[in-house]
């Protein structure tokens, strides 16, 4: 390619997200495929995540046999508060995506990482301070009703994807540390922030059509 | 570390820091709208000052705003034409999903109604 032609494709948005365009124009093109894959596996991810949904709308009305109803069982305080701490971490983690790009020492992204991760981790405790009072104060486990099995299942599904978001970043906490901001290191930073944004995206719906229409009897 | 790899400490051009700061202002506006669409909701479904089914349509609009925000604000997906191909599988997603997810509900909904309902 031409330096005109090469220069040209680097103000191009190659993909989805923040690209990392005229600031680094080698990793820049080598971003694209990596980029899209990444998406390919978020969207399927996404329809995983609607099929839940699905079935929790369903099981959630249907489903509640001699168990309790959705409006016995939630209140919004603590949805409210992890819905907050998500959000938060979401805007963090941007911080983090911006260091990557601009930056030319990794210790601004390693600090805005270790925020994102303490508030993702908190969201956690959150979460599991929920499922541990449904199940052993409300005597509302898995196993009451279809209903709770749907609302589990969906939760902890999205649980156990913050989780993994949560190892993910401590693994490129060590790497932006040891390796620096090297371009491969940095196309996993982006890959992270997609995955990220994407579950606060699913938290979204979470809050809105289980604990927000969960309460209107 | 090697430093042929590493971009270490690099004068940061005008163009750059300008960038760096539209991309900022980009974040806190997503985070703020975020808030004005989350606090809206809750306030909505804590005091239900609406009947139910009308704080139910309520609710799920702002969380359809919200995943726009989000789409548009933390994933930077818009409607420029560079961005077509990747709009396309997000679109797709979009469509797959609607399919799915109204499929299963008219189905086990339509199946209640026949079988469980007295």
């Amino acid at each position: 390619m031409s330096d005109h032609a090469s220069a040209m494709a680097d103000r191009e948005h190659r993909h989805p997200g923040l690209n990392l365009d005229h600031t680094d124009p080698e990793g820049h093109a080598s971003a694209e495929p990596v980029i899209f894959g990444f998406w390919i596996f978020l969207m399927s991810d996404l329809i995983v995540f609607a099929l839940l949904f699905a079935t929790y709308a369903a099981m959630s009305t249907q489903g509640t046999g001699d168990g309790p109803a959705p409006a016995q069982l939630f209140d919004l305080r603590i949805p409210l508060l992890e819905t907050l701490v998500l959000l938060t971490s979401s805007f963090t983690l941007g911080f983090v995506s911006l260091a990557n790009k601009y930056e030319g020492h990794p210790r601004q992204a390693i600090g805005w990482l270790v925020v994102t991760l303490v508030l993702g981790a908190g969201f956690l405790a959150l979460e599991y301070h929920d499922f541990s009072t449904l199940i052993h104060e409300k005597h509302a486990g898995p196993q009451v009703s279809g209903f709770l099995s749907s609302y589990f299942l969906l939760t902890g599904t999205h649980f156990v994807h913050v989780a993994a978001g949560i190892a993910w970043g401590m693994v490129l906490i060590v790497q932006q540390a040891v390796l620096g901001p090297t371009l491969p290191v940095k196309l996993r930073v982006m890959r992270l922030a997609l995955f990220w944004h994407m579950l606060d995206i699913v938290w979204i719906g979470i809050f809105t059509f289980v604990y927000l229409s969960g309460v209107l009897a | 570390m090697s430093d042929q790899h590493v971009t270490a400490r690099r004068p940061i051009p005008d163009s750059e820091r300008i960038g760096r700061r539209r991309e900022l202002r980009r974040y806190i506006a997503g985070f703020a709208l975020s808030l004005l669409l989350t606090l809206p909701a809750f306030s909505l479904a804590a005091a239900g000052v609406l009947p139910p089914a009308q704080t139910r349509l309520a609710v799920a609009g702002l969380a359809l705003l919200q995943i726009v925000v989000h789409f548009r604000f933390f994933l930077h997906i818009d409607l420029q034409k560079s961005h077509r191909d990747d709009l396309m599988l997000i679109l797709f997603t979009g469509l797959i999903i609607g399919l799915m997810v109204l499929g299963t509900l008219w189905i086990l909904f339509d199946l209640e109604g026949r079988m469980l309902s007295p």
